[in-house]
């Protein structure tokens, strides 16, 4: 056999063993192992991200733990330990399908695209795209983005919303992918990128924590809806049963609205900011009618 | 698996997926032979002062080798791309950032040239120590001057010696240049993770990757393989074992 052929061997024999995971019972997996695995995220302030003692914390992480008591509940299992996996807009999913969380707490959009790869809990919250840049900037709108310079983080759907807003109005930015909100803050805040599309609350929530949160602005309007829903294995309606009715018994009993009050109202860690964001009517209609429905494929909930 | 999400109309810029590929190829290939030549130029001269009778020279260049190749790619990387300009003065720093043609490719660039060059040299210094201490005696005895020795006498030799230890260097840099997707440059792997993450066809999409980084370092290896035979010298390398 040539050189050549062998390599051409190997990489068959690779692909043929590389066949994707086939749909799990998580529930039974959790029995077996004795723990639940959570992803979160290091950066998405004030849903999941890592305090001053790097542990996750969050609106998204405290509503995980009431969905691990849930599973407690349901296994007669109360001594489940829960072990927490960080992940990125980019490993997000490869890592849940892979089986190495089992639900993902972090910011992320349900959208009826990603519904063919996941599942998801209950809506709960509701934000969209927007931009931050510095004040110096001198950028006003969307238009004035033309021919700058723009950082993204890899995977996600702000990445979308801006690259179609881009090629639509023939602006011709200029895009840097980045793989983390904290990456890509880091460009905006040392001049190597003018702006970054990302979920509003999260800008907020990066522009609360920088070392000077007046030199930036976050604009509008948003140019794609993102509601945000716990991500989990597609396939498996005995967990997701579990995991919806875990969120929904949080919202008819009004115990999200504590929780809400806790990371959107008032002062947060790392720096004890609050970040004075009331609840909008958008997820208060769907705490009350609770819905998994994802995004079009257009970037908004009705194309 | 399903290829022909390759030729499906791409998210954005118009084009197939097809067109991304190619595009993260040729940045590949651009960063990694621009990143050669810095490593193989200055590797190579700093190999030849790392074996230099002065200590002067000897030294400055021991300390960039072993600066350069124990501190992690990642971490230069990232030190070129994210601490440099911030330590510089703010009108160099801001030129780093923004004036710089194509920031994050030169980035790149220069940080894989720099770091590749310090094993360069310790290849090319071990392929000068390998030739017998008598050559370069004989040499200054004739009456040739120490850069003469190294021109006429020791390089020509030790660059033969130390051809199959550079294609491996050669062929690492194309694997390395895949670390520059972490600044921002849209490389092969930074492509095909990209591709996967809009189409989700991440077996297709990197088994295509892969094939085209093997297909890469096999054109490499084979290069190589005719350069070492063209400059055998008879009777003197090359030819134990055969």
């Amino acid at each position: 056999m040539t050189r050549v052929s062998r390599y051409f061997l190997a990489l068959l024999v690779g692909c043929a063993i590389a066949v994707p995971a086939a749909a799990q019972d998580t529930l039974k997996k959790i029995k077996d192992t004795g723990v639940v695995k959570i992803g979160h995220r290091d950066a998405s302030i004030p849903l999941s991200y890592l305090n001053d003692k790097q542990q996750p914390v969050g609106y998204g992480v405290d509503i995980c733990m009431r969905i691990v008591d849930a599973i407690k509940a349901e296994l007669k299992m109360p001594k489940l330990k829960v072990e927490f996996v960080p992940v990125t807009s980019q490993t997000r999913i490869p890592i849940l399908t892979g089986g190495n969380i089992d639900i993902e707490c972090g910011s992320t959009t349900n959208s009826m695209e990603r519904q063919k790869q996941v599942a998801f809990a209950p809506t709960y919250f509701m934000t969209g795209t927007k931009i931050i840049v510095k004040k110096s900037s001198g950028i006003k709108s969307y238009d004035n983005l033309k021919g700058k310079t723009v950082v993204f983080t890899s995977g996600t759907t702000n990445e979308r919303a801006m690259k179609a807003y881009s090629d639509e109005k023939k602006l011709g930015i200029n895009f840097i992918p980045s793989k983390d909100h904290a990456e890509s803050f880091l460009a905006v805040e040392t001049g190597r990128a003018v702006a970054f599309p990302m979920d509003d609350v999260l800008l907020y929530g990066l522009r609360a924590n920088a070392k000077k949160p007046s030199d930036y602005d976050v604009i509008g309007p948003f140019l794609s809806d993102d509601p945000y829903g716990i991500m989990m294995r597609k396939d498996d309606p005995h967990f997701k049963k579990v995991v919806d009715n875990a969120v929904i018994a949080l919202y008819k009993s009004g115990e999200i609205n504590k929780i809400y009050h806790k990371w959107f109202e008032s002062p947060i860690p790392p720096k004890g900011i609050n970040l004075h964001m009331p609840m909008s009517d958008g997820l208060k209609a769907l705490i009350k009618n609770p819905s998994d429905r994802g995004v079009e494929a257009c970037g908004r909930m009705k194309c | 698996m399903d290829f022909s999400v390759f030729f499906q109309p791409a998210f954005s810029g118009g084009g197939i997926y097809l067109d991304w590929v190619f595009s993260g190829i040729k940045w590949t290939l651009a960063v990694s032979i621009f990143a050669w030549i810095i490593a193989f130029s200055v590797g190579s001269a700093l190999g030849m002062l790392r074996t230099t009778p002065l200590m002067i020279l000897r030294a400055p260049a021991a300390a960039y080798v072993e600066l350069f190749r124990n501190v992690p790619l990642l971490v230069q990387m990232f030190v070129w791309y994210f601490v440099l300009p911030e330590i510089l003065p703010r009108a160099a720093g801001d030129w780093l950032k923004t004036q710089m043609p194509m920031p994050e490719v030169s980035n790149a660039i220069l940080c894989l040239g720099f770091y590749t060059a310090s094993r360069v040299a310790e290849q090319v210094r071990s392929g000068i120590q390998s030739i017998p201490r008598g050559q370069t005696d004989a040499a200054l005895a004739m009456g040739l001057t120490l850069p003469q020795a190294y021109r006429h006498v020791l390089l020509p030799m030790a660059y033969r010696i130390v051809i199959p230890p550079l294609t491996s260097e050669f062929l690492t840099i194309f694997k390395n240049s895949s670390v520059a997707l972490t600044i921002g440059v849209l490389e092969l792997t930074a492509q095909a993770r990209q591709i996967s993450e809009y189409t989700y066809r991440t077996f297709e999409v990197f088994t295509v990757a892969t094939v085209v980084y093997v297909l890469i370092t096999l054109t490499v290896t084979v290069v190589m393989q005719r350069v070492e035979q063209k400059l055998r010298v008879p009777g003197y390398i090359g030819s134990a074992g055969k």
